[in-house]
């Protein structure tokens, strides 16, 4: 009886654009939008008042609001939202999306847009954000059919996770917020176009088996793609003893304590990693792309290897270097089918050549009068027992954290790694507290890339967030200042930064603030960030300004340029 | 820094390119995107709709190294609304473009030019005192051919579509 009634008066009902996309997020389980209103969303910031279950966290700068929502899905596996209004809201969204788009990372953006009949008459903020934002999302779409709005937000859902996930971004304008629609509109089934490859071919499957069974120096080369393929990937490097070595993104997909992780490769990576995978005979990519940083000047990479490439984009196998056997599905899918088909190759001297690596080209790095960094991010490993969920900003101290901070579980290391985007690390830790509240979420940041992004520790203090902001203050910007040590013959150029009173700014923004010094002072300052629970807290750690990162690689070079360092 | 131009040794040849995609609007410009980025020329574009009023196809030539042309078209394939791209250089296809050409045509030389025309099955489609303009269809070849027998009279003006390619026999794209 009553069913019938509602069903009667559904057919006629009507709700908003704005109320069906309230809807459409609710349905998808949406928890929390990053995002800075105006006017041309002012629609869906009144249907957001109505939405209980949707809680909206005001950031102070769209950029914020684009990398927290990054921060929010790479901690979680899930897809994270940010919304910004036309025009100028919308570009500063675009280094975010340019971001989650090198990085792969699921982000739903929502945009307001000038009313249709504005749209192209440089109306008062008005940008052509679908046009400015096509290279850098994986989709985008503007909508004018009102009608169409759920169909494309259930899309753009759907889009930005599945496969290779990516930022899509959906321009609304501001009268297809207001127009009415049918509420059974919300009732239609989304079918997707058409859906990736996710199992691998059961040939080619064959041909990677076969292939690590027969070689004798294999490695595996794990990228960003494989943070969801860690349980199939653990059981192959473990029963066949094969070495892993992970990029950037990588790290946490395989547990770098376990004495089988080399640790990160590439430019700044460890030297036995890098010496490793440049004398394999069999390179297993999983869900990495080869990029520069990684392989620095193609043609001497891998020179004797033979390259299994395992990703789930299409486009990416072959790009930079060719496959022999390539292999498009999901890492774990691949991954869980190929494992059991190996038998281990014999790898007793590969591994003595390995752990002769290791033991002569050790990370290092010497202590002195000053802080040294590595010896600060050391010192917050410990202190947080590994335990941490870690995110970086860009620069020396990224690559500091890389080599020092292991991390066991996959999705507690993230950083920017293709854009390499200054800024990212704050507001991405503060989307991934969102995400794991209870989390221990570590911001690992440089004094260059902090300023970039700082005025939202008031957000973060708005929110409670017991985030922990460490601050690698070296009064420079530590990568370009060394690069010009290196290569520009110490011509340091608009390199020195004068810089604010992190601890200071923190307290009057209401965090803790902290500044260490000194070496004695390191353990109790990070000890005290621990212990406080209902704020932010902002540890400046001023470090040894001359410090530089090593091992190098320079840029297009090998490793036979590697720089080792003092 | 490492940029990614293609390397000089490698031979640019022309690539002929069809691609299938969703009949709205913003693809072309995300599927041009593409190209645009590796540094790649379009030599010639034309986009029409299909027998499926929601489908178009794009057809495109380009001028890159075989390898470079091949990463961008699994890119193109990322495209949400590219349903299918295929490089139809080696295949069999037939091929066709079309060209008008506005040629001085002086009284003198105006049936020397309306003989060449017919050689190549070109048609006259609008006349006056001083020049002919004429409408030329076949392989893009066929048409550089005219266009350089008849440069001697002094071209004013050329429009061409572009090429459009089917594949041969009962194969679709």
């Amino acid at each position: 009886m009553r069913v019938t009634t509602a069903e009667t008066r559904k057919a006629t009902r009507t709700i908003s654009g704005a109320q069906a996309v309230v809807r459409v997020l609710e349905e998808a389980g949406v928890e929390w939008i990053f995002g800075h209103p105006g006017g041309a969303s002012l629609p869906l910031y009144d249907a957001l008042y109505d939405a209980p279950r949707i809680r909206h966290v005001l950031c102070r700068h769209e950029q914020v609001a684009a990398h927290a929502a990054t921060g929010y899905a790479r901690a979680s596996g899930r897809f994270g939202v940010c919304t910004a209004t036309s025009g100028p809201g919308a570009t500063n969204l675009v280094t975010g999306l340019a971001d989650a788009m090198m990085d792969s990372a699921a982000v739903l953006a929502i945009t307001g847009q000038v009313v249709r009949a504005n749209i192209g008459t440089d109306a008062f903020q008005e940008a052509d954000v679908t046009s400015i934002t096509t290279p850098i999302t994986k989709h985008n779409a503007l909508v004018m059919d009102p009608h169409a709005l759920v169909r494309t937000l259930r899309e753009a859902i759907y889009l930005c996770q599945s496969g290779r996930p990516g930022p899509v971004l959906v321009d609304v304008p501001r009268d297809v917020f207001q127009t009415q629609i049918p509420e059974e509109l919300l009732d239609e089934p989304f079918e997707p176009r058409r859906r990736p490859v996710t199992k691998g071919h059961p040939a080619r499957i064959a041909e990677a088996a076969e292939a690590i069974s027969q070689s004798r120096r294999p490695i595996l080369y794990v990228g960003g793609g494989a943070q969801g393929a860690s349980e199939p990937l653990g059981r192959l490097a473990r029963r066949c003893r094969i070495p892993v070595t992970v990029t950037l993104m990588g790290k946490g997909a395989f547990d770098e304590t376990d004495p089988l992780c080399l640790g990160m490769l590439g430019m700044h990576g460890t030297a036995y990693a890098n010496y490793a995978i440049n004398a394999a005979d069999l390179v297993i990519a999983v869900g990495a792309r080869f990029d520069d940083r990684v392989t620095g000047r193609l043609k001497d990479f891998c020179p004797h290897a033979r390259f299994i490439h395992i990703d789930i984009d299409p486009s990416e196998i072959g790009k930079n270097k060719p496959a022999h056997v390539p292999i498009v599905g999901d890492a774990r899918e691949v991954l869980e089918a190929l494992e059991p088909l190996v038998q281990p190759p014999d790898v007793d001297a590969w591994w003595k050549q390995i752990e002769e690596w290791r033991t002569r080209y050790p990370l290092r790095w010497k202590p002195g009068p000053l802080l040294k960094p590595q010896e600060a991010i050391e010192g917050i490993y410990r202190l947080t027992r590994g335990e941490a969920l870690v995110v970086t900003d860009v620069g020396q101290h990224q690559m500091w954290a890389a080599q020092y901070y292991k991390c066991r579980r996959p999705r507690t290391f993230l950083s920017s790694g293709g854009l390499g985007a200054m800024g990212f690390g704050f507001p991405a830790a503060m989307g991934a507290q969102f995400a794991r509240p209870d989390a221990l979420v570590v911001a690992i940041v440089g004094d260059g890339g902090f300023q970039m992004t700082m005025q939202d520790l008031i957000t973060a203090v708005e929110w409670k967030l017991p985030l922990k902001i460490y601050v690698i203050n070296n009064g420079s910007l530590g990568m370009v200042r060394q690069w010009q040590e290196l290569f520009y013959n110490q011509r340091y150029s608009a390199v020195q930064l004068r810089n604010p009173d992190f601890a200071r700014i923190a307290e009057a923004f209401g965090a803790v603030g902290i500044r260490v010094e000194r070496s004695e002072d390191l353990e109790p300052a990070l000890q005290r960030s621990l212990e406080v629970t209902d704020r932010p807290v902002v540890v400046d750690l001023i470090v040894d300004p001359e410090e530089n990162c090593y091992p190098m690689i320079p840029s297009g070079q090998s490793v036979k340029e590697m720089i080792l360092g003092e | 820094m490492s940029n990614a131009l293609p390397t000089p040794h490698v031979r640019s040849e022309r690539r002929v390119l069809s691609v299938l995609v969703d009949n709205v609007p913003g693809v072309l410009l995300r599927v041009v995107a593409l190209f645009r980025r590796r540094g790649i020329n379009i030599h010639s574009l034309a986009v029409s709709v299909t027998e499926d009023p929601a489908v178009s196809r794009i057809t495109m030539t380009v001028e890159c190294p075989a390898a470079l042309a091949e990463s961008v078209v699994k890119q193109v394939r990322r495209v949400v609304e590219v349903r299918r791209v295929r490089d139809v250089t080696d295949a069999p296809r037939t091929e066709r473009e079309l060209a008008l050409v506005k040629v001085n045509a002086p009284a003198g030389v105006r049936s020397e030019i309306l003989e060449a025309a017919q050689v190549f099955r070109a048609r006259p489609i609008d006349l006056t005192e001083k020049t002919v303009t004429l409408e030329v269809t076949g392989s893009p070849e066929k048409i550089d051919a005219f266009l350089n027998l008849v440069a001697r009279h002094g071209v004013r003006e050329v429009a061409r579509t572009g090429s459009v390619v089917l594949l041969r026999g009962s194969a679709t794209t």
